[in-house]
């Protein structure tokens, strides 16, 4: 085990005090095991081949203690900063902790109930028991262990049968400079009942440049005929560890189609599983790692067909600029049932300077013959054709980088339903851009 | 009337490859002049060299056009100076509008010039003005630059960008390829409907159909990188029948015999 | 097989030799081999076993040997170098292309045993050669392990193609007995110009790990790599290659086919990488799976590392059955299913076969 790890082990009967749900002796025994399974292994190094292209060591040289000060409460200047979902439902988290000023989830429709998970813990603990800490299991579970031993807040969200929920439900994380040093570790759970349909929008969010930790883990349940249409941006403090897991088991004919915008953090890893448990799924996993000065962004997903006769659709593409590094994991696999699947995964990655890296690995694991399966992946610069097209009509070569850059990226909004949750990541992606060294944004 | 390009003894070299060599060749104002020749013979180099492609070196020669030296120029430079490509295979660029590409490239001409940019209701009443010209449906209009336009919607799109950007010279790379006779004939009227006075236009083909609809004041032959052979519009249809070996052996001798294998 | 090689006209006399070890067939035929040898003397070609070498010819093999692969690289390759026996060292010396294809042919007799060649082959500035390496083994029931290592250096505008028909026996159709083949091959092409070029067609081994590599030093050069793997019953193989880019305008492609049958797992396993001085480099990658029935598997796992904005690199795979049209328009032209399948699927290995310097009969 890695040093730190022991670290974590000493502290832990010291934290566990402050951990909501201590009541709840199911609860507390699933902590335990976990954190007992954590201590076994500690973190993960790059010899797991899970993490082999993401260093762990600058979160692990030190220890973050859970954010348990009720320091929850949303600074004046903030709201700005909130993407501007016009009538979403929003639930509200500062440093890890529930705010109530600034959710607007009062007015929800019959069926829908979007709770913290301090309140759920309290009047529904039996829903989590049910849902918390299901059998879709990463890989390499350590964060998730760690996740579920320390879990102190996040968002529960559950949506009865055949309840269509029109405006997009806002799960909203800030961190300011407040939680210095220390780590949220955040669970939501959102469970989409049958032929129920929903929109979420996930967004982090750091204000400050102090160093903290997001452990977040998403659990998801898209039940038969379900929609659930997932948006996600990561928009950490500069100096922020963001460490994401989302685990969706999704079942016969249901849509999940997910989005995923990172662009802030120092080191940050979005992790997707998502178990297609049913025939006649539809799952869409797309997304983008936009990284310029230094970062490390990390996107890894699995997409399991565990049936016959589902589909997956994956691109995924990187933007890498100044000394910027990142890493696409994209493994699907097909087990020897599920005959009659179609899977497609797309990676592509733009390098916009010569100290950024791109690292790539797609992986097909394919056990059944009646598949049709691909996975593409292209590392390079802009493309010279279209550069010299641009300028050859006018345009600046700063002003032709630039819309090649931008097309590169809003190709990928482009299929996002969502008008306002569209137009919330369009604008953060133009923030990026404008921020881009050597290429002017003068288009 | 005064030679709109001026191109003396232009040499160039593509990896290492000389594909020009020695290519001189003058197109007055107000006139359409044809470039023919064979595969490999450079026909494309001469377009590109024209625009300003990198990757195509300029060992010796000179490019005068309006009696500026136009190979000082960047790409975007001759653009808004008056050069115009129209590209035998128009690239697709995914994610950015033909009307904010084109809207982007006209007001940064209009700059160079000195003219108020449009603002996007003037642009568009310039744009639907010129694409009923092409025959180009509205809708192509909002898609992606090229993204999914059968082969004869692209070369449209390049004479729609021509009418739109309102050129000085027109280089214009094989338009003719991959056009059925009806959208042969569209295009055709939409590059005669731009000759004026004022305006050259260059096609560079390898056969003469489209010059059945864009009659030439002048046609060059161009073999193995130098212009071996200029005439009038009949010269086009002689070498229809004969083909282009006649012309070949008439490469001044020191080129031929050190010839080789080329494309451009 | 050994009809290929007798068609060649290499009687495959087999050897008893080192240490039990079955055969040192290196170049087997006394015959055969010494009129090929003065014929390449009259070049300068070096051919002959790797124990002579190291007699004859002490200070090129001082030079090469252990250049590419260190002793130190992996498991398997320590082992070899701390037993490897003998093995084949081919030197062509500046400005000579080797006027015929040289060939070696493995084979493993002795029951429970390993064998450990070594290759060396240095291909001197402006020179090529074109190389052949066949193998097979008779049916057992115990395992048997080949653990061998080549190394490949090619200099300044030098270019060695370096091809493999392996067919060690991979066991019966329970998956009792056969080959484990644990081979390191690496080619460094040190020169600029230089070109290395791997092609292989595996279809035995009850187990194969093995990624034909090259290192492209020399501005210009060129790696390839051209695989068709082919596995049935319990056969599993793990093979592909390393294309490490230094130097500049390095360009490398890489096609791989895998075939896989019965309960056997096919996986294609690659790295490309490209280092921060590699300007303008380029790959293309294609990797191809068929499935044929649904009890096997076939994996596909490519590393991708850039740190060069001007390189592109670009990697395409698919996996799937043989499409029912295919096999309708093959069957409507009179083909029987099975027929069908098979021009199917040697269709999709002719890109790699093409590459051979003899074509394997199927």
């Amino acid at each position: 085990m890695t040093q730190i790890g022991s670290a974590y082990i000493e502290r832990y009967p010291e934290w566990q005090n402050g951990l909501p749900g201590r009541n709840l002796a199911w609860l507390s025994e699933l902590r335990a095991d976990a954190f007992a399974r954590f201590a076994e292994r500690g973190f993960p190094t790059r010899k797991t081949e899970a993490w082999k292209y993401t260093n762990l060591a600058p979160l692990a040289k030190d220890v973050f203690a859970p954010q348990t000060a009720a320091s929850g409460k949303m600074p004046a200047t903030v709201p700005a900063h909130i993407p501007d979902l016009g009538t979403a439902h929003r639930i509200v988290f500062v440093n890890g902790r529930a705010e109530s000023d600034g959710s607007t989830h009062n007015a929800l429709p019959k069926g829908v109930r979007l709770m913290t998970l301090g309140e759920a813990l309290k009047e529904a603990p039996d829903l989590i028991a049910d849902h918390l800490a299901t059998d879709n299991k990463p890989e390499e579970p350590a964060f998730l262990d760690m996740n579920t031993a320390l879990m102190t807040e996040g968002a529960v969200l559950t949506i009865e049968p055949g309840v269509e929920l029109e405006a997009p439900v806002h799960l909203f994380f800030l961190t300011t400079d407040a939680a210095a040093r220390s780590a949220m570790h955040l669970r939501n759970l959102i469970m989409a009942g049958k032929g129920s349909a929903a929109t979420v929008f996930e967004s982090y969010l750091g204000t400050g440049k102090a160093e903290y930790w997001t452990n977040v883990v998403t659990e998801i349940r898209v039940e038969e005929k379900a929609r659930l249409h997932h948006h996600k941006l990561q928009s950490e403090g500069e100096a922020a560890y963001h460490i994401a897991m989302t685990l969706t088991k999704i079942e016969d004919h249901a849509t999940y189609d997910s989005f995923a915008m990172s662009l802030g953090g120092s080191l940050a890893r979005n992790e997707i599983r998502a178990l297609l448990d049913g025939s006649g799924i539809d799952c869409r996993l797309n997304g983008i790692n936009l990284a310029r000065q230094r970062p490390h962004l990390d996107t890894t997903t699995t997409i399991d067909h565990a049936k016959p006769g589902s589909t997956c659709n994956e691109t995924y593409k990187s933007v890498v600029g100044d000394h910027a590094e990142t890493v696409f994991q994209g493994k699907i696999i097909v087990r020897p049932d599920a005959q009659k699947t179609a899977a497609h995964q797309l990676n592509r990655n733009l390098l916009l300077s010569d100290e950024a890296q791109a690292n790539t690995k797609p992986e097909l694991r394919i056990h059944a013959d009646d598949v049709q399966c691909s996975h593409g992946a292209t590392v390079s610069e802009l493309d010279e054709q279209a550069l010299f097209y641009l300028r050859s009509r006018g345009l600046s070569e700063n002003a032709a980088r630039s819309l090649l850059t931008e097309a590169f990226v809003t190709e990928m909004l482009d299929d996002i339903e969502n008008i306002s949750i569209r137009e919330a990541l369009r604008h953060a992606m133009a923030d990026w851009l404008a921020g881009l060294s050597g290429t002017g944004g003068q288009a | 009337m005064p030679n709109l390009l001026e191109i003396q003894n232009l040499h160039v070299t593509v990896e290492d490859k000389e594909i020009l060599r020695g290519l001189t060749l003058t197109v007055p104002a107000g006139e359409a002049h044809a470039v023919m020749g064979p595969n490999g013979s450079g026909k494309s180099t001469l377009a590109h060299v024209l625009a300003g492609r990198p990757g195509y070196e300029v060992t010796k020669g000179d490019i005068r056009f309006r009696g500026k030296n136009l190979l000082e120029m960047a790409p975007e430079v001759r653009a808004r100076e008056g050069v115009f490509l129209g590209l035998q295979y128009p690239v697709e660029i995914p994610g950015v509008s033909n009307m904010y590409f084109l809207k982007a490239a006209l007001n940064a001409l209009r700059t160079h010039r000195g003219e108020q940019e449009l603002d996007a209701v003037e642009f568009l009443k310039i744009a639907r003005e010129k694409a009923t010209l092409l025959e180009i449906d509205e809708n192509l209009l909002q898609r992606g630059v090229n993204v999914g336009f059968s082969g004869g919607e692209k070369k449209r799109n390049e004479i729609f960008q021509m009418a739109l950007l309102d050129p000085t010279l027109a280089v214009l790379d094989e338009t003719d390829s991959g056009l059925d006779i009806d959208a042969l004939k569209v295009v055709a009227n939409g590059i005669n409907a731009l000759r004026s006075p004022e305006r050259a236009i260059l096609m560079i083909t390898h056969y003469q159909r489209l010059l059945e609809y864009i009659v030439p004041d002048k046609v060059h032959v161009l073999s193995d990188g130098q212009i071996v052979e200029t005439g009038g519009k009949e010269l086009a249809l002689e070498l229809e029948k004969t083909g282009y070996a006649t012309f070949e052996k008439k490469r001044a001798p020191d080129v031929a015999a050190s010839a080789p294998a080329q494309s451009a | 097989m050994l009809s290929t090689f007798e068609k060649l006209g290499i009687p495959l006399k087999e050897q008893e030799a080192l240490a039990g070890v079955a055969v040192d067939a290196v170049f087997d035929s006394i015959s055969v081999a010494t009129t090929y040898k003065e014929k390449l003397a009259e070049v300068g070609v070096i051919f002959c076993p790797m124990s002579e070498a190291v007699a004859n010819h002490p200070e090129l093999v001082k030079k090469y040997l252990g250049s590419v692969v260190p002793y130190s690289d992996n498991f398997f390759a320590t082992l070899n170098s701390a037993v490897f026996s003998d093995g084949s060292f081919v030197y062509v010396p500046e400005g000579v292309r080797c006027p015929m294809e040289l060939s070696t042919y493995f084979r493993i007799n002795a029951a429970k045993t390993g064998q450990f060649e070594r290759t060396l082959i240095v291909a001197e500035k402006g020179s090529y050669v074109s190389y052949l390496e066949g193998c097979t083994a008779p049916m057992r029931d115990e395992n048997q392990l080949h653990a061998a290592v080549v190394e490949l250096v090619a200099m300044d505008d030098a270019e060695i193609k370096y091809s493999t028909v392996q067919n060690w026996y991979p066991g019966d159709k329970d998956g009792k007995g056969g080959i484990y083949n644990f081979v390191t091959k690496r080619g460094a092409c040190r020169g600029r110009n230089s070109k290395i070029s791997w092609t292989q067609v595996e279809t035995g081994s009850a187990i194969t790990w093995k990624y034909p590599s090259c290192i492209l030093q020399g501005d210009n050069s060129v790696g390839e790599f051209y695989s068709v793997a082919t596995t049935s019953n319990h056969q599993q193989a793990d093979t592909g290659t390393k294309m490490i880019h230094i130097g500049k305008n390095t360009r490398s492609t890489i096609i791989s086919k895998g075939i896989s049958a019965g309960q056997s797992q096919n996986t294609y396993r690659g790295l490309v990488k490209i280092l921060g001085g590699a300007a303008n480099a380029r790959n293309y990658t294609q990797c191809d799976s068929l499935l044929l029935g649904d009890r096997c598997g076939a994996h596909t796992v490519p590393y991708i590392e850039s740190r060069n904005r001007t390189a592109h690199v670009e990697h395409e795979a698919t996996t799937s059955k043989i499409s029912e049209d295919q096999l309708f328009y093959c069957n409507q032209r009179g083909l029987s299913q099975e027929d069908a399948v098979s021009t199917s699927a040697r269709k999709s290995s002719r890109n790699c076969r093409s590459s051979l310097p003899l074509r394997p009969r199927n």
